[in-house]
């Protein structure tokens, strides 16, 4: 579904990605994992067209998307709920989901749009008691909550997540992740970026890791579970109960 | 089969639509008071000169209703805003001084021409991310004024444009002389765009341009297009500015000089929409009243009033960052909240 080949990119003079490669096929969960400044977030910016590739491709559903404005990917079929939440804080919580729906607006139909903002509502109640209220006083977990249905709301074959369980307390970001594996369930790809390895490898079933922009590993989620550099770098072996 | 669940659609409304229902409401009956208001004004003020200084609020009024859609929705400033008003006044005044034409399609001329600049400085700037719009319009602005006073055959330069002719309504001359009724003429253009305002931001690209204010990044990933939004809210508040520049060329000096299209005004309006309280519908209409208020005042200190908007800036950006009409709104609820509690009070003894 997603292929990306051999990309770099650079803010300035810093490069951030060297020769990225990575794919994700139809109905996967793949969790792009790394420390921080690796180039996770870099790599997502560059798949949904926020920054440029400034070498390599990369194909969506076997066409070329390499440097497409983001709001045309968007439209493709690829969202992103970028790091931080990055909620409309000063906008209610039922104007945020609107929002998510703002590039079907004009092909899908107001109705259509409306029924499925009340289907989001239903999937997640705590957001349906709060939809008049400014999305900037939700907690952090609910405000993670709206910017999955946000996105969601967008009718995305692929959804990018970046580090959605930052800051969320762990029972939180259980269940964030939970919701997440629910609509693998039901058809949808996911590339899912995490500092918190093994939460992400838990719902994944293949992964890469990244290093100082570089892939330097990659396999199914128990490979990468079993092997001994991603237990050591990553999963934090022997600190256990520091992490968890 | 499994049982498909029938969300019913739009019969089902929705709260969020109907609070905005209740909100568009309330600003509809806001903006008809406030003009109905305006309407009688002239009842109470036979004063010549009490109108004119309406006129100029009105006028300042519009000039900040567009700048407020580019700074307070669209999240980007103009240093140069009243280049636009300059451009607008100008092409007036010259189609209908020097080439006879008829004023309403010198407006529709002066619109076009002041878009068409605004769409081309905002284009290639507003594609970066950054303050790179506020530096291009701050050398628009030093621009326009100086083409103004170079091309002395078409503007005047320095000594001015005169004899323009007055404005036209059905055929009749509105004798700008006549204070009277261009005061209801310019208030009938205040009250056009701010109607057209108050529709604009509630509608969705309306909602796109506050969300993209909010965060840029998040409105990108849902597929807004944010530098096109950006430059259309350039384009319609430079059309505003236009508007105003038409309206002030016709009225009551029939007369352009340089001077009022420089810098100085560019920053009164900024400080306008922040005093005001930028991103609401009443912000630029308290700012607009304001600081023609302070112009007036400081007229004999001449260029003191910039030191009085620093100054302004400053103590708003401390005290209320918000805005006067955010300011005010606050008040208005904790003196509500007060006087129910007291009548709850009272039941209770
Ligand atoms: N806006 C930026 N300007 C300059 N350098 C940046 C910017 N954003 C990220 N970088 C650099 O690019 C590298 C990758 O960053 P990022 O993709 O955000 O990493 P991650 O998401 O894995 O933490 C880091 O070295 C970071 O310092
Ligand atoms: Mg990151």
């Amino acid at each position: 579904m997603l292929r990306v080949r051999s990309v770099d990119a650079s803010y300035g003079r810093v490069q951030a990605l060297r020769g990225v490669s990575l794919h994700v096929d139809a109905g996967e969960i793949v969790t792009l994992i790394g420390a921080n400044g690796a180039g996770k977030s870099t790599t997502l910016a560059v798949i949904s067209g926020l920054i440029r590739a400034q070498v390599g491709d990369i194909q969506f559903d076997g066409r070329d998307v390499t440097n497409r404005p983001p709001h045309r990917l968007v439209r493709a079929g690829i969202c992103q709920v970028p790091e931080g939440r990055q909620v409309f804080g000063d906008l209610t919580v039922a104007d945020n989901l609107l929002l998510g729906a703002y590039s079907r607006w004009r092909r899908g139909g107001r109705s259509e749009v409306m029924a499925d903002i009340e289907r989001q509502f239903e999937r997640f109640p705590q957001l349906d008691e709060r939809r008049g209220q400014l999305a900037g006083s939700l907690s952090g977990g609910e405000q993670q909550m709206l910017a999955l249905a946000r996105g969601l709301l967008s009718r995305p074959r692929l959804l990018m997540l970046d580090e959605p369980s930052l800051g969320l307390a762990p029972i939180i970001a259980r269940q964030f992740l939970d919701e997440v594996q629910r609509s693998r369930d039901e058809g949808l790809t996911v590339l899912l970026v995490e500092q918190n390895a093994r939460a992400a490898l838990r719902i994944a079933d293949r992964g890469y890791v990244l290093e100082t922009g570089r892939i330097v590993l990659e396999g199914t989620a128990q490979e990468l579970l079993d092997n001994p550099e991603v237990q050591r770098a990553y999963l934090g072996k022997g600190y256990r109960e520091v992490w968890e | 089969m499994a049982a498909v669940r029938e969300v019913p659609p739009d019969n089902d409304v929705h709260d969020e639509v109907l609070a905005a229902t209740q909100r568009r409401r309330a600003q509809k009956v806001q903006i008809a008071a406030f003009f109905l208001f305006v309407a009688l004004v002239p009842l109470a003020v036979h004063n010549r000169y009490y109108l004119h200084i309406l006129i100029v609020v009105g006028l300042n009024l519009i000039l900040a209703t567009g700048l407020n859609l580019l700074m307070g929705y669209a999240g980007q400033v103009s240093l140069g805003h009243a280049a636009f008003y300059g451009i607008g006044a100008y092409v007036s005044g010259i189609l209908t001084a020097t080439y006879g034409c008829n004023p309403w399609a010198a407006l529709l001329a002066a619109l076009a021409v002041t878009s068409l600049v605004a769409w081309l400085v905002g284009k290639p700037t507003l594609r970066l991310r950054g303050h790179y719009l506020a530096m291009a319009t701050l050398g628009v602005g030093i621009i326009v004024v100086v083409v103004i006073r170079q091309t002395t055959g078409l503007t005047g330069g320095a000594a001015g444009l005169t004899e323009i002719p007055s404005m036209t309504l059905f055929g009749r001359e509105l004798q700008s002389n006549m204070d009277m009724h261009y005061f209801y003429f310019v208030w009938a253009w205040v009250c056009l765009l701010t109607v057209l305002f108050a529709n604009l931001v509630e509608s969705r690209p309306g909602r796109a341009l506050r969300a993209l204010h909010d965060s840029e990044l998040a409105a990108q990933t849902l597929g807004v297009d944010t530098a096109a939004f950006k430059v259309r809210a350039l384009v319609i508040s430079a059309a505003y500015a236009s508007i105003a520049g038409t309206l002030y060329a016709h009225s009551s000096m029939r007369f352009l000089s340089p001077t009022p299209f420089g810098f100085h005004t560019s920053i009164a309006l900024l400080v306008m929409v922040v005093l005001g309280g930028q991103g609401t519908l009443w912000g630029p209409a308290l700012g607009a009243v304001t600081i023609t208020a302070i112009q007036e005042a400081l007229r004999p200190y001449a260029d003191y009033d910039i030191v009085v908007y620093g100054l302004l800036l400053v103590v708003m950006m401390i005290v209320m960052p918000g805005g006067l009409s955010r300011a005010l709104g606050a008040l208005y609820g904790r003196l509500r909240e007060r006087v129910a509690r007291h009548r709850a009070g009272d039941v209770a003894r």
